[in-house]
């Protein structure tokens, strides 16, 4: 390993806490009732939106060696669960792994 | 200094039917096993869970040290993955603060911003009253962190036992969770757009830039949601 670990993490948590304390010290100065804290929210919302399609379009990792089409099978089906279940989050879930599970495991 | 009654309360909400501790827990076994099979000892494990505990950060990690990445690159890649956080406590903390509560636990507790205890936190703070809101918020972050670490250390010791397949299972798992929750809080015109813009303009940046395209995507689809959620009366 030709980077050192410890000083990796202690990168990682850096750059990560950055935007953390940043978010706060914001913070101290928006009213929830503002304009600004209203865009804020929408900002929030849709990058969490465009990491969370990234990561299933175009996955890293163990997840990019999964197909497209079988990525697409879990995601409608767990959509699906998702409403049967009256909007349950756990259901979905756990079952989303399961499908994955076993029609790869049928078809690769 | 902290209030046991909201604390526990915040705690707790961790349990139940809406539990994000499925996703949790499946995708920091599926991180400890990966942080294993990088090499790291159990310690190192920990200490990142305890020290970073944001996801696409680790992952990010994990990536780079595989192809030998330098540190500086390390925190670019992990910066731009985790700037989301920035809007997230932005739109999070406002709604916590209050003159009665000290500034440290503030600057504390925001090491508990992470997708799913931020989402908890949304769907709950006006059941609580403001001056408490921070109490129960430091239980929801202490819960779901305290999920992270004790996940970690199970993906750690079971990575040999883990196979593709299972791997690939537990690594779908937090996305799906993730989208599903996003479906549930399309509740208003400006939060729907919101999210459907930024899962539409995430992807479509990733072919202008790789790296930026969580922060382009987002960017963008985030100002046009606030001004069609303005016009609409939000």
């Amino acid at each position: 390993m030709a980077t050192n670990i410890l000083l990796a993490i202690l990168v990682t948590s850096i750059a990560t806490y950055s935007s953390r304390f940043l978010g706060v010290l914001t913070s101290e100065r928006i009213n929830e009732n503002s304009k600004i804290y209203r865009w804020f929210n929408c900002l929030a919302y849709s990058t969490l939106a465009a990491l969370i399609s990234r990561m299933i379009i175009f996955p890293a990792g163990i997840l990019a060696e999964s197909d497209y089409f079988i990525r697409l099978i879990v995601i409608v089906l767990s959509i699906l669960i998702f409403y049967v279940t009256k909007k349950n989050l756990v259901y979905p879930t756990v079952f989303s792994a399961i499908i994955l599970f076993f029609i790869n495991g049928y078809f690769a | 200094m902290i209030n046991q009654k909201y604390f526990f309360k915040g705690l707790l909400s961790a349990k139940g039917m809406n539990s994000p501790a499925v996703a949790l827990g499946a995708s920091f076994i599926a991180i400890g096993a990966l942080l294993k099979n990088l090499g790291f000892s159990i310690q190192e494990s920990i200490f990142s869970t305890f020290l970073t505990y944001a996801l696409p950060g680790s992952l990010v990690m994990a990536e780079s040290m595989l192809i030998g990445a330098s540190l500086v690159n390390i925190f670019l890649g992990v910066w731009l993955v985790n700037s989301r956080l920035y809007p997230m406590t932005v739109s999070l903390m406002p709604l916590l603060i209050h003159k009665s509560q000290p500034r440290w636990k503030y600057y504390l507790s925001c090491h508990f911003i992470a997708v799913s205890s931020w989402l908890i936190m949304k769907s709950n703070y006006e059941k609580i009253e403001k001056e408490y809101r921070i109490d129960f918020w430091i239980g929801i972050g202490t819960a779901t962190w305290l999920i992270g670490i004790f996940s970690t250390v199970v993906g750690y010791v079971s990575a040999d036992y883990l196979n593709k397949d299972m791997m690939m299972g537990l690594a779908i798992v937090n996305p799906i969770y993730f989208m599903c929750a996003m479906i549930g809080v399309m509740k208003t015109i400006q939060l729907t757009s919101a999210i459907i813009f930024g899962a539409l303009l995430g992807p479509a940046f990733y072919f202008i830039s790789p790296e930026w395209c969580i922060l382009y995507g987002g960017v963008v689809a985030g100002t046009i949601a606030f001004f069609i959620g303005e016009k609409n009366g939000n």
